[in-house]
Formats: structure tokens, C-alpha cells, sequence
């Protein structure tokens, strides 16, 4: 299958090993990928909280690039992307009157109709194809892993319709898939606070620092996250996190695409893991992970 | 009589703002029957001056200063707990988004300023780049609140690890995207 990539403002900048392993991941999982020229960004939650139809047009702008794409739909990797792209098809389906607002913002007529997926979604449909296993050539057993979902994948379950917005699975099942531990946590989609990522900083670290603290005491060696802010919050962030609130963390947190290309047999180098806060090769190690 | 004119007249303006706002949002506040489940999952709930039901019994009484004037607004993080969890299905983010938009524009003053500092901060970005130029908003956002200066731990994650692309993006089209961007700020004037 082919898609059209929209890789979101952050996987040009702070999260550039999330793009590095997603492309690596979709090689292996045989996804073409070609990136939609001349996207924009999404307008994540600052355009909708400033002006609703601003928050639909400017998805709705990247979606119309990709519809001239000969492609089975667009690929995102951010989960506020993911979002934001798919409350723009969901509004522009439903909603006579904003897609005709939006048609006379753009200059042009959208009709919601590209399919928007997340990696996620794909590497849940490639691990339940014949021949998945036959592509792990590192073993990753004993490995505790804490799969952290956040908002905006799961919720609102109208917009994302993927996976249950309570307790979700699909992160838990490639885990298990990749031969890992899955680990059962309180805090999988409670809010790292994203949204006030520049502007609310303590508010964000009591967030975050929850969701480590009980990552950490249910004994996981490390948490996975399928979106690019809430990595930038869980372990940029993270001693900024142990310092203010007077804690000792020491979380890896991994993108999700990074432990599929560790399954896959790509290096600690190919896969960007060097670029984090929290060095997660020492607990990979100590598992037994040939790295 | 005088009294009954004023009452009607304080009736008609609360009934009109929670009309204008119910509009606005395509949401029924006035269904909402204050069971809570909104404020009780609230992640942020601990740091609002009003929990989201409060907003939301608020809305229904048309008390529009307390309401535009009040920290929350600012403070929910668009996590769209409270929306999944809503006996009466209301998407609760979208009435936010109207009551920020609202404050913003008839010029209330925000206990929570820096949110709207950044929020317009990030939309001047787009505007000028298209995609967000973490560097030059970052910079942009601490001049305008202060931060760096006052608090340097406060930086954005990606600075404290100094993780952050240093130059401008670059897409074609920009001409198109602010006209876009024009065209919109023209029908909301409209
Ligand atoms: S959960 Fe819904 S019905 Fe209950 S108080 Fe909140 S908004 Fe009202
Ligand atoms: S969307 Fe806002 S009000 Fe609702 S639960 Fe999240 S932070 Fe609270």
C-alpha cells in the first residue's frame, strides 16, 4: 500500500528520530510512503481554540495537496495531527455549512473524502497479517513495556473511531506481537497537558510526572508513545519533571516505531535512540536486548 | 414598570448569550444536568477557578463576564475527556473554544495569560512559515510573556535539550496559505 506521509511540524524538528524510525518501520512493513509536498501545519489546538473554521481549513489545505496523490490515504505519526485531520474530514462529511465555508477559504471545493490513518492503526492491521514474525529478528522478550496513549489518538471516539477511548489495546498488542511484556498501568490515556506545553509549564509537570511515577511503579523498563508532543513532554522534559517535583524517575521513553525497528534488527543508531533525554540502552541491555 | 423591564432586559441578554454560544459551538449546554463526570475526570480540574460543569451552569445562566473572565477557559487542555465521557454527548472542548474566542475578542482579561500570549503567538508562526518554526516561536513567546527571563526551567522541552531545528521551514505555496489564512479572518468579521 502506499501513503501520502504528513509528517507534522514536530518530526522536522524536535522529533526527527520518530520520522527516521517510522520510515525505516513502514520499509519493513512494505508501506510506501511518499511525503505530501508543500504540507502545512495542522493548526493542532492553538487554531481551533482561535477560530473553528481556521481549524478545519488548514488540515483541509494539506488533505487537498494529498488527494492529488495517487495514494490509499494520508499516513500521520503525531497524535494531534491525526486529529486535527480527521475532525476536518469528520466536519466537512457532516456539515453542509462548514464545508462550504471551508470551500470559499481555500478556493476550492474538499469533500472529506481521504482516508486519514495513523502508523498505528497500519502496524496493528500489518501484525495481524501472516508473515509478521518472520520480519522480528531481535528478541525484545523480557522487556516491561508501558504502552501510553494519551488524548488525542483515542479520543473523541467519534473523530478517531480507533481502538476503546478507556482502555485502548492496540499499543499493548504490538508489544506482545514484538514479543515484549505489555504491563498492565493506571495512566495510559490520562493528559500530559500538551496543549499548555509552553504556556502552563506547571501544570505540565504534575501531569507528566503522574504518568512516570506510576509507569515507574508498576516496574515498567520503559513507556512507548505514538506521538511526538507527548514524547517532548515525557522525556525532554523528564528532569526538568524529577527536579521540580523533588522525585527520582529514570523512565526511557521510546516512540513506538523506535521498538518495531529494534524487533526489525535496525541499530540504536538508525533508530535515533542516542537523541533522548533518558538513554534507554542501559535497560535494554540489562533484558538482554543484543543492542 | 420599571423593575419588570430590567429584569426582562438581564433575562434577555443571559438567554441570548447562552443562545449565541449554544450557535456558536452546535452544542445543547442547556441539556446538561450538572452530574459532574466532566469535572471529576478533569486533569486539570485542581488548577481551575471553575470546574468544566461550573462553566457549563454558568453558560446555562447567561452569567457571560464570570464566565469569559474566568481562568479555565484558558486552562483546559483540549484533552476531550470530559466530551468522551458526557452522559449528554456534549463536546465540551467546542463550547470552550467558543468562550475563549469570546473573551479574546470583547477583550476580557485572562488570569491565565500566557495561553492566549501563546496561542496568537502560534498562529503568527503559521502565518508567516506555514509549518511551526519551534525556534522562532519559542523566542517570539518569551518576549511577549516574560518567561525565559523569569523562570529559565520553564522553557519549552525541546529547548532545555536543545532539540530543536534552528532554521526557518520552508513551503511553496505561501502566498496561497495567508491568503487562506485572510479569507478566514474576513468571514469572522463578517
Ligand atoms: S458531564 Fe456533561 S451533563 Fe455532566 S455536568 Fe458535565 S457537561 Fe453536564
Ligand atoms: S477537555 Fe478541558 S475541560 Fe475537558 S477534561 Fe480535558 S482539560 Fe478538562
Amino acid at each position: 500500500m502506499k501513503f501520502a506521509f504528513y509528517p507534522g511540524c514536530s518530526l522536522e524538528s524536535s522529533a526527527k528520530e520518530y520520522k527516521e524510525s517510522t520510515l525505516l518501520a513502514a520499509e519493513s512493513l512494505g508501506l510506501e510512503l511518499e511525503e505530501i509536498p508543500d504540507w502545512i501545519c495542522c493548526g493542532s489546538t492553538p487554531a481551533h481554540m482561535s477560530d473553528e473554521l481556521l481549524g478545519i481549513a488548514l488540515p483541509a489545505y494539506s488533505l487537498l495537496l494529498a488527494k492529488q496523490m495517487d495514494t490509499d490515504g494520508v499516513l500521520v505519526t503525531c497524535a494531534s495531527c491525526y486529529s486535527r485531520l480527521k475532525a476536518a474530514n469528520h466536519a466537512i462529511l457532516n456539515d453542509g455549512t462548514m464545508k462550504k465555508k471551508v470551500a470559499e477559504a481555500l478556493g476550492e471545493e474538499y469533500d472529506g473524502g481521504v482516508p486519514v490513518r495513523h502508523m498505528l492503526e497500519l502496524t496493528s492491521d500489518a501484525i495481524a497479517q501472516p508473515g509478521f514474525d518472520e520480519k522480528i529478528t531481535r528478541k525484545l522478550s523480557g522487556l516491561k513495556v508501558a504502552s501510553y496513549y494519551g488524548c488525542l489518538l483515542v479520543r473523541p471516539p467519534e473523530i478517531t473511531g480507533f481502538d476503546d477511548p478507556e482502555d485502548p489495546q492496540s499499543l499493548d498488542r504490538l508489544v506482545a506481537a514484538l514479543g515484549a511484556e505489555p504491563v498492565d498501568w493506571r495512566y495510559k490515556v490520562e493528559c500530559c497537558g500538551a496543549a499548555l506545553a509552553f504556556s502552563q509549564v506547571d501544570i505540565v509537570r504534575k501531569l507528566s510526572g503522574e504518568i512516570l511515577q506510576d509507569a515507574k511503579d508498576t516496574e515498567a523498563d520503559v513507556v512507548i508513545v505514538a506521538c511526538p508532543l507527548c514524547h517532548s513532554n515525557l522525556d525532554l522534559r523528564q528532569r526538568n519533571i524529577e527536579k521540580y517535583l523533588g522525585i527520582d524517575l529514570e523512565v526511557p521513553v521510546l516512540y513506538f516505531t523506535q521498538l518495531l525497528g529494534l524487533a526489525f534488527g535496525y541499530s540504536a543508531a538508525e533508530l535515533g535512540l542516542g537523541k533522548h533525554e533518558i538513554n534507554p540502552v542501559p535497560v535494554l541491555r540489562k533484558r538482554g536486548i543484543n543492542i | 414598570m420599571k423593575s419588570t423591564s430590567v429584569a426582562d432586559s438581564t433575562k434577555t441578554a443571559s438567554t441570548q448569550f447562552l443562545e449565541r454560544v449554544e450557535e456558536q459551538s452546535g452544542q445543547k449546554v442547556r441539556i446538561c444536568y450538572q452530574c459532574g463526570k466532566c469535572s471529576a475526570g478533569c486533569p486539570v480540574g485542581y488548577a481551575m477557578d471553575l470546574l468544566p460543569n461550573q462553566v457549563m451552569r454558568l453558560v446555562q445562566l447567561g452569567l457571560k463576564d464570570e464566565v469569559l473572565s474566568c481562568a479555565t477557559i484558558w486552562l483546559c487542555a483540549s484533552c476531550e475527556t470530559c466530551a468522551t465521557r458526557c452522559p449528554r454527548e456534549i463536546e465540551i472542548v467546542k463550547v470552550m473554544d467558543v468562550l475563549r474566542q469570546k473573551s479574546r475578542r470583547e477583550g476580557y482579561p485572562s488570569p491565565a495569560r500566557e495561553v492566549p500570549v501563546f496561542v496568537s503567538a502560534f498562529i503568527n508562526n503559521l502565518k508567516r512559515f506555514g509549518r511551526l518554526y519551534e525556534a522562532g516561536l519559542v523566542g517570539v513567546y518569551n518576549l511577549l510573556s516574560g518567561h525565559i527571563t523569569k523562570d529559565m526551567d520553564k522553557a519549552p522541552a525541546m529547548l532545555l535539550k536543545r532539540k530543536i531545528a534552528l532554521m526557518p521551514p520552508r513551503v511553496k505555496g505561501m502566498g496561497k496559505v495567508r491568503k487562506i489564512m485572510k479569507n478566514i479572518e474576513e468571514m469572522r468579521q463578517q
